[in-house]
C-alpha cells in the first residue's frame, strides 16, 4: 500500500474549552486536488495553521510523505514540502513583486552568509539563479509587467496570484491554498481555476483548498472534504457533496 | 575576472587610506590638518561605523535595539583593556613596540577583533532570548543590558572606574577609524543586496508570512543582532584608543544610543548610504552650531532639536527613505529614465 502524501489521524485542536478541530481524519493522495469547505468559523483555517506547524494539536497525528510533523516549526514544515498562501493576504509590503518571490527562493539557496558578505562568485551565480526562477513563477501568473512595482499596490486579485507565485517558489509538494478566490471577480476565479488545474498537472502538485467560492470547489476539487463545527460531516466527490442531506442542513440550517 | 577588480579596490583603498593617514599625522611640507578638524573628521568615521551597524538590525531587520551604546561600551573596552594590559608584550612578540607602526598596527588589529568578539558574544546572549519574542521586547532588554554595562563598567576599578579608561595607549588614528568605516558600509551592502537582504526584509514585513517561506526568522535576527553587535563593539574599540577620548561610563548611556537612532532615522531607516549621512550631519551640525553658541549662548542645543523636529515633520521618512543615494538613483532622475522603465 502506498502511503498517502499528507495523513492526519484524529487530530484535534482546542482552544480552552473550544473545540476547534474535532478528531479530524483526513487523506491527501499524491496529485490530488483535495477541498476542505464548511461554513464560517468550521475550522478550516485553524487545520491549515495545524498542518503548517502555526499552532500544535491538541491531540492526534499528522504525517507528511509518512514522517509525522506535529510540534515541528512553520519554516521547518516549508522546507519539507508544504507550502501555503494566506485568507488574509500576507505579502511582504515594502518588497517589489519580484522580490517578494525571491524571498520566498531563499529556501532552496545554496549560498552561505560568507557568500554573500564576500561577495564570492557562488553568491552571484545563485542571485542569477533566484532571480531566474523567481521570474519564470511570475510569468506563469502573468505578472511578470509587474515585477518591480510594490507588493501592495497591486489589485487584489493579483495580489492573491502573486502569493501563489511566491508559495511556489519554496519548491512545494502540497500547495495549501486558503480561500484563493476570495474578492475575486467571476473572471479572475475563472482563471483561477485554470491556473489551479495547471499546477496539478504540469508541477505534479498536490492542492489542499480552502474555499467560500462553490463554483471553485466543485469545479476544481476531485475529493471535498466538508467540517462543521470542527467535526468531519462529509467526504466524496463534488457531486456527491452536493446532494448530501448532512452538507445542505449544515450550510442552510436545519428544518 | 572578479578577484582581481577586487584586490585592485582594496590595494587602492588602503594605499589611499595610508596616504591620507600620512597626511594626517605628518602634514605636506608646510601644510598640517587643523587638529579640531581632523578629530570631528574622525569622530565621524566613528559615527558611521556606529549608524551603519545599527541600520542593520534597526533598519534592515527592522527590530528596534536601543541598545547600541551597551554594544559599543564591551568592545570598547575590551579593545582597550587589551591594549593597556597587553599591548606591549604582544607587540614585543613581533620585536615591535606600541610606539612603532608595525607594532601599533598588529596591537590595534588583535585589540579591536577582541572588541569585537566581546560585543558580539553579548550581542547572542542578549539577542537569543530577546529575539524569539516579537513587538518591543528588544527595545526594553537591549535598553537593561546598556545600562547594566554601564553599572558594571563603574564599579571595575582597573578599567577606571567613574573617571573613565584613561590609561587608554591612542593607537587609533584615520586609517583604522575609515577602514573600518568602509569595511562596514562594505559588509552592511552586501548583506542588503543579497538573498540574506531579502531575508531581513520579510523579518521586517510580517514574520508569520516568512516563517511559512521556509524562513528560520530567530536565526536571521540573531544573525543580523551579532553582527551588529559586534561592529558596534569594533567602533567602540576606536573610540576608547583615540586621543584624548578615553570611555567613559556617562558617554555610553542611553543617550549615546538614541544619538545612534536619529543618525539612522534622519537618513532614513534602512538606507546605507542615508546612515552614512546621518552620521556625517550629526556629528558635524553640534560643531558648526557652536558659532552661534559664542553670540547667543544657548541656543545650539535649542536649534539643534528644533532642527530635528522641523526633520521629522516634513520628512518623517528620513531624506532619503529607504532608497540607497547612488548611480542608479541619480540615472533614474535623469532625462534617460523612460528608457530604462520600459528595459
Amino acid at each position: 500500500m502506498t502511503t498517502a502524501l499528507l495523513e492526519t489521524r484524529a487530530v484535534t485542536k482546542r482552544f480552552g474549552g473550544l473545540t476547534a478541530v474535532k478528531t479530524l481524519t483526513m487523506k491527501v493522495e499524491r496529485g490530488a486536488l483535495y477541498g476542505l469547505i464548511g461554513p464560517n468559523g468550521a475550522g478550516k483555517t485553524t487545520v491549515f495553521n495545524l498542518l503548517t506547524g502555526v499552532y500544535d494539536p491538541t491531540d492526534g497525528d499528522m504525517l507528511f510523505e509518512g514522517a509525522r510533523i506535529e510540534g515541528r516549526k512553520p519554516h521547518e514544515i516549508t522546507r519539507l514540502g508544504i507550502a501555503r498562501t494566506f485568507q488574509n493576504i500576507r505579502l511582504f509590503p515594502d518588497l517589489s513583486v519580484l522580490e517578494n518571490v525571491m524571498a520566498a527562493r531563499h529556501l532552496r539557496s545554496r549560498q552561505t552568509f560568507a557568500d554573500a558578505v564576500l561577495g564570492t562568485s557562488r553568491h552571484h551565480e545563485e542571485e542569477r539563479e533566484i532571480r531566474a526562477r523567481s521570474m519564470a513563477l511570475l510569468e506563469l501568473f502573468d505578472l511578470q509587467r509587474l515585477a518591480d512595482e510594490t507588493a501592495i499596490s497591486l489589485p487584489y486579485g493579483s495580489q492573491r496570484r502573486l502569493e501563489i507565485a511566491r508559495a511556489l517558489a519554496t519548491d512545494p509538494q502540497l500547495l495549501l491554498l486558503d480561500e484563493p478566490a476570495a474578492g475575486m471577480n467571476p473572471q479572475e476565479a475563472l482563471d483561477l481555476m485554470r491556473v489551479i488545474r495547471r499546477l496539478r498537472d504540469e508541477f505534479a502538485l498536490t492542492i489542499l483548498l480552502v474555499e467560500h467560492n462553490m463554483k471553485v470547489v466543485m469545479g476544481v476539487c476531485e475529493t471535498v472534504h466538508v467540517i462543521d463545527y470542527g467535526e468531519t460531516i462529509a467526504i466524496g466527490p463534488p457531486a456527491e457533496i452536493q446532494k448530501n442531506p448532512k452538507v445542505i442542513e449544515a450550510y442552510l440550517g436545519g428544518a | 575576472m572578479r578577484v582581481p577588480t577586487k584586490l585592485l579596490a582594496t590595494t587602492v583603498t588602503i594605499g589611499l587610506l595610508v596616504g591620507l593617514n600620512y597626511l594626517f599625522e605628518h602634514g605636506f611640507g608646510d601644510f598640517r590638518i587643523n587638529a579640531y578638524y581632523a578629530r570631528i573628521l574622525n569622530l565621524i568615521g566613528i559615527n558611521i561605523t556606529l549608524a551603519v551597524s545599527l541600520n542593520l538590525i534597526n533598519g534592515l531587520a527592522g527590530q528596534f535595539s536601543i541598545g547600541h551604546a551597551g554594544f559599543m561600551a564591551v568592545g570598547g573596552y575590551s579593545a582597550t583593556f587589551v591594549t593597556v594590559y597587553y599591548g606591549r608584550a604582544i607587540a614585543g612578540l613581533f620585536g615591535s613596540s606600541l610606539d612603532d607602526a608595525v607594532g601599533a598596527a598588529v596591537v590595534m588589529l588583535i585589540s579591536l577583533l577582541t572588541g569585537a568578539a566581546a560585543a558580539a558574544v553579548a550581542g547572542l546572549a542578549v539577542g537569543i532570548p530577546s529575539l524569539r519574542l516579537r513587538g518591543d521586547y528588544l527595545a526594553i532588554v537591549t535598553l537593561g543590558f546598556s545600562e547594566i554595562i554601564r553599572v558594571i563598567i563603574l564599579n571595575i576599578p582597573a578599567v577606571g572606574g567613574a573617571t573613565g579608561f584613561t590609561a587608554a595607549i591612542p593607537i587609533t588614528n584615520f586609517f583604522w577609524i575609515f577602514a573600518v568605516a568602509i569595511l562596514t558600509i562594505v559588509i552592511v551592502r552586501n548583506i542588503a543586496t543579497s538573498t540574506f537582504g531579502r531575508v531581513l526584509a520579510t523579518i521586517r514585513g510580517d514574520e508569520i508570512a516568512a516563517e511559512a517561506m521556509g524562513i528560520s526568522t530567530t536565526r536571521y535576527k540573531v544573525l543580523a543582532f551579532v553582527i551588529s553587535a559586534a561592529l558596534a563593539g569594533v567602533a567602540g574599540g576606536l573610540s576608547g584608543q583615540l586621543f584624548a577620548n578615553p570611555l567613559n561610563p556617562q558617554n555610553l548611556n542611553f543617550v549615546r544610543s538614541i544619538e545612534i537612532i536619529v543618525m539612522i532615522v534622519i537618513g532614513g531607516i534602512g538606507s546605507i548610504t542615508g546612515a552614512v549621512f546621518g552620521a556625517t550631519t550629526l556629528t558635524i551640525l553640534p560643531e558648526a552650531l557652536r558659532r552661534l553658541d559664542q553670540q547667543f549662548p544657548g541656543l545650539r542645543m535649542v536649534t539643534y532639536a528644533l532642527l530635528l523636529i522641523l526633520m521629522m515633520i516634513f520628512r518623517p521618512q528620513g531624506l532619503f527613505g529607504r532608497r540607497e543615494l547612488g548611480w542608479t538613483w541619480l540615472r533614474r532622475r535623469g532625462p534617460a529614465a523612460p528608457a530604462a522603465a520600459i528595459k
